[in-house]
């Protein structure tokens, strides 16, 4: 593999010409670009984190909100709402949404695009799928990255809609600022949501498919839940600018801090920096 | 190092354009592509050629495949390259058309840049093995 492109501890990767021109088009609003470094993120293309590492500077601008549950909850749906609805505020929006890769072939059907109705045709709302390409977390390796291009991009809102997640897929939470967790009605009794995992890891809750028997049941349970940490929230609000859990920055910052570590920790597993310090 | 080694995968846009309701043979071939280890996005029905130009740029896809029943593909095709063409992205999508096509028609859909256009009973080894050969090589 290219040696070159390993950082090590003190110099950036370098950025050979075409990718600097990418970067820059990327800035300027060109889509194309925007699809472009996400599919080099996605392939690992040689260079990419060179590309990565430029576009960082420009980041931080964007709220990021993590969207989760079991499959067929109704997150696409969900998400092209949501999406629709920042748009009626002004803001632009970003959205990965991660599908299940085949363990036999690596194939993958991405399908989460077929709900997107609300917004076709708008160009304002970026909408990417993505193959989780084998990760078993709920998102692809390339996931963080690529929402990192988004933001560089310059969208307001960077929606994340995760695989179809169990009980265990709790990726999102490092990398989101909010995740919203979607539960269906009826999924269980009240001992599931004393177990750790997924129902942890929500600042909001939403109870989809509301009109079927024992929503109520969901709501009460989930409302007992979040009383035993603290208070839950409701509404649109709750997740842009911040839900009380996290209406304090400081905890949306605590957040990037253990993401930007967590970045760093992968980079470093990776073997980039070990083996650099080997070759010396 | 396999964290570090670089994962091509080849990415296709199943696209169904128009008024065009029969899906069934759209949905075969996404699974076929699935199984030969592509990426597939489904635009779903009834999308306009807008739309999906706007879903073969965002999701950067190598190959766009689009499945027409409706007879309606001597207006819909030139849409849709057009709107490739406008985003600078017709050049490495390789654009391919399915459904019924006359072959008088079929001449004209080349020309205008569909690399190929496969009937009825076309095997879905034929199809894979066209894609394979010729997916576009990219930087």
């Amino acid at each position: 593999m290219d040696r070159s492109d390993a950082p090590a501890l003190g110099d950036a990767p370098t950025l050979s010409a075409a990718d600097a021109t990418l970067v820059d088009d990327l800035l300027d609003g060109s889509h194309r670009a925007l699809a472009r470094v996400i599919t080099k993120i996605e392939n690992r293309t040689p260079g990419y984190r060179a590309i990565v590492s430029a576009l960082h500077e420009h980041t931080g601008g964007a709220d990021i909100v993590g969207v989760t549950g079991s499959p067929g909850a109704g997150k696409s749906t969900l998400v092209d709402k949501l999406a629709a609805a920042y748009r009626d505020r002004g803001d632009t929006v970003g959205v990965i949404a991660v599908d299940p890769s085949s363990p036999y072939t690596g194939g993958a059907l991405l399908g989460d695009r077929i709900r997107m109705g609300s917004n076709v045709g708008d160009m304002d709302v970026f909408f990417r799928s993505m193959s989780a390409r084998g990760q078993l977390g709920g998102l692809s390796t390339a996931t963080a990255d690529a929402v990192k291009a988004l933001d560089a991009f310059g969208k307001d809102v960077v929606i994340l809609e995760t695989v179809g997640a169990g009980q265990n897929e709790v990726d999102v939470v490092r990398t989101a600022d909010t995740v919203a967790v979607l539960v269906q009605p009826g999924s269980g009794d009240d001992v599931q949501t004393l177990k750790a995992g997924i129902l942890e890891i929500g600042d909001v809750f939403v109870v989809n498919k509301a009109d079927m028997d024992g929503a109520q049941r969901t709501v009460a349970e989930l409302e007992e839940m979040v009383h035993r940490r603290e208070g839950g929230t409701t509404g649109r609000d709750a997740v842009r600018g911040g839900s009380p859990r996290l209406r304090s920055r400081g905890r949306v910052r605590e957040r990037r801090v253990r993401r930007a570590r967590t970045g760093i920790r992968r980079v470093v597993d990776a073997g980039g920096v070990r083996d650099r310090r080997k070759h010396r | 190092m396999s964290a570090e080694q670089q994962e091509r995968a080849v990415r296709c846009l199943v696209a169904k354009v128009g008024l065009d309701g029969h899906d069934r043979g759209a949905h075969v071939i996404a699974r076929a592509f699935r199984d030969a280890g592509f990426e597939v996005v489904y635009s779903g029905l009834h999308r306009a050629p807008d739309d999906i130009v706007q879903a073969a740029v965002q999701e950067d896809v190598d190959v766009l495949g689009i499945s027409i029943l409706s007879g309606a593909h001597n207006t819909l095709v030139p849409k849709v390259i057009e709107g490739l063409e406008e985003y600078d992205a017709f050049d490495d999508t390789l654009v391919l058309v399915g459904g019924i096509i006359p072959d008088e028609d079929e001449a004209d859909l080349k020309e205008l840049g569909v690399a190929e256009v496969f009937g009825p009973g076309t095997p879905m080894e034929e199809t894979i093995e066209f894609i394979r050969n010729n997916v576009p090589e990219r930087a």
